[in-house]
């Protein structure tokens, strides 16, 4: 089986944000794998052990993002894309990362393509659908499980809390929810492989993109933080009167019940 | 000089979302005087075109087929799209839910189209239609706009407001036949974990517990002061971890980000983890026995002391209270 996952690096989720010139805060930041992808990179380990074939993951990004994809090797994939847009563009939207992915997809044997189902950073869970419409593959979203037969897929999906227990077929595009799996911790031989396994690095160029093919639809026009909460009213007094008193504030100034 | 809008009129169990009502008050700023319509994909849908309508929406197309009668993304594409070719819309707005993510990033594609998803807010600055929308799970904002012509977006449930049901309203309903045909994706089965319960993304009222809680038992406070309240019960990643609940109901960065009118954070310490989930929040109640966790620096108020005494206290004064408004 041809696996494919798409990942992307991103702020450490315990990172906190700021703003300096417009743009967010990135130097001494912690930077990971996006959470999401981490499951896709386990799957798609488990899925290659189990039925055989080769994990490639790819990341739309900077040299940076080098990094994030050793450590994809590291937890056993094997082979890693770079597709460095760093040089080519000043910005980018979720068009411009499914234009640039279904370029680079367009030549492949492509069985199985596992994403996040969110990049906790931008947030918008676009790029996967996207591109299994342009690739012409069906698609799942928010996967908790899944089993394959032959060429036929069983899926569990989560939505808003049920599940959906859905039946397709390979080629499939999936992306994953918490709950699927486990991501394992890199071990230090695997560190150690990784270093030896091939990494792919591409430019706009080398798939034949132009920077207007893949301009952004979208324009941000400004990045700000949400207003500052100051620290509320805690309570003093017995707990029952503190109780009474948490009812009526809530009735009363802030309204809610 | 006003767009034509197409809004999507999602259906849960056979009702309109509030989002949808909320999705057709921000198509109508996006039509900047222009004309709205409702879109209603199902089974049997088009009886719910007048509700849309007292809402806000112009008029109103159906698309029925027995093939609709769950979604999937090849049966609402389909739908979607021969709605799209007949009308030619310059925008369209979906909620951003569970549907709505999973479908309009395909539209999106099928149009060549940006798409703004998760806003929660839309307004009108210079002219040009601004969008609001969290990245980084809610520690930031930006405003963003689509450069090109058509205008797609999906809105956050519970930030904008609805328009008031106006039952003076009326508008044609007419219907759209498509065949629908090729299904990739069959729903087999649907397990109802949150049966009876509120969706977290659009409930008013979120009651959470972190380890705090202690055991899938411990929960049962809980659940019964958000029955009493109306809402929905949420967890911290701590208390998913742990086992003491399903991670469908986790609250964070990784898991859902929810800004309902009330949070009441139950043993939560407040991870920042987990503040990136909850504090737009429009009122934050923090219940936790140390006086130091960090969810008090965000709770509008506190109260210190054990969950196990204080939430059915809460349950029993909110009850009262009700019983006397009766």
């Amino acid at each position: 089986m041809n696996i494919y996952v798409l990942m992307k690096r991103t702020f450490d989720t315990e990172e906190k944000i700021s703003i300096n010139g417009g743009q967010i805060e990135e130097d001494g930041a912690e930077f990971i794998i996006n959470p999401y992808d981490e499951y896709a990179v386990e799957e798609a380990i488990q899925i290659r052990d189990a039925h055989e074939g080769e994990v490639t993951v790819v990341s739309v990004g900077s040299e940076e993002a080098g990094k994030q994809l050793r450590m994809a090797l590291a937890m056993g994939a094997d082979k890693a894309v770079l597709i460095n847009t760093e040089d080519d563009l000043k910005e980018g939207d979720q068009f411009t990362t499914a234009k640039i992915l279904v370029e680079y997809f367009k030549d492949k044997e492509v069985d199985l393509i596992l994403a996040g189902n969110v990049a906790i950073d931008g947030g918008s869970g676009q790029v996967g659908p996207r591109i299994a419409d342009m690739l012409g593959i069906p698609y799942v979203t928010t996967i908790t499980n899944i089993d394959i037969d032959g060429s036929n897929v069983f899926v569990t999906r989560d939505v808003e809390g049920d599940s959906e227990m859905i039946k397709t077929s390979l080629p499939l595009l999936v992306t994953c929810q918490q709950g699927l799996n486990d991501p394992r911790y890199p071990s230090l031989p695997g560190i150690m492989k990784a270093k030896k396994k091939p990494l792919e690095e591409l430019e706009l160029d080398d798939l034949d993109l132009e920077e207007e093919d893949v301009e952004s639809k979208t324009k941000i026009l400004d990045i700000f933080l949400p207003p500052d909460k100051t620290a509320g009213h805690v309570l003093k007094g017995d707990l029952t009167h503190q109780v009474q008193e948490l009812v009526s504030l809530l009735r009363s100034e802030a309204k809610v019940i | 000089m006003g767009k034509k809008v197409l809004v999507l009129g999602e259906t849960r169990d056979g009702q309109l979302r509030n989002v949808s009502f909320e999705a057709v008050a921000a198509g109508k700023k996006v039509a900047q005087g222009g004309e709205v319509i409702g879109v209603l994909i199902g089974e049997s849908v088009s009886m719910l075109a007048n509700e849309l309508i007292q809402y806000g929406a112009d008029r109103v197309l159906a698309v029925e087929d027995a093939k609709l009668s769950q979604y999937t993304p090849d049966g609402y594409s389909q739908a979607f799209m021969a709605v799209v070719e007949q009308e030619q819309p310059e925008g369209i707005v979906f909620g951003h839910t569970a549907l709505g993510k999973d479908l309009s990033p395909k539209i999106a594609a099928k149009l060549n189209a940006g798409l703004i998803s998760d806003a929660t807010s839309v307004e009108e600055e210079d002219g040009a239609i601004v969008f609001t929308r969290p990245i980084y799970s809610g520690k930031a904002f930006e405003k963003i706009i689509v450069k090109d012509r058509l205008i797609f977006a999906t809105v956050r449930p519970n930030n904008i407001q609805s328009l008031e049901k106006d039952e003076s309203r009326s508008g044609d309903a007419t219907s759209v036949s498509v065949s629908i045909t090729d299904l990739r994706t069959v729903i087999q089965d649907v397990v109802r974990k949150a049966a009876g319960g509120v969706d977290l993304s659009e409930a008013k009222v979120i009651v959470a517990g972190g380890r705090g809680v202690k055991s899938d038992e411990g929960f049962k406070p809980l659940k019964e002061l958000a029955g009493v309240l109306g809402g929905a019960v949420g967890a911290s990643r701590g208390a998913c971890d742990a086992g003491y609940c399903d991670y469908s109901m986790q609250i964070g960065q990784t898991g859902k980000v929810v800004t309902p009118d009330l949070y009441i954070a139950c043993g939560i310490s407040g991870a920042i983890q987990h503040l990136a989930g909850m504090s737009n929040s429009k009122v934050i109640v923090a219940i936790n026995k140390d006086p130091d966790a960090n969810i008090f620096n965000v709770a509008d108020y506190g109260i210190v002391g054990d969950l196990f005494e204080v939430v059915p206290m809460l349950s029993e004064e909110i009850k009262k209270l009700k019983a006397a408004q009766l």
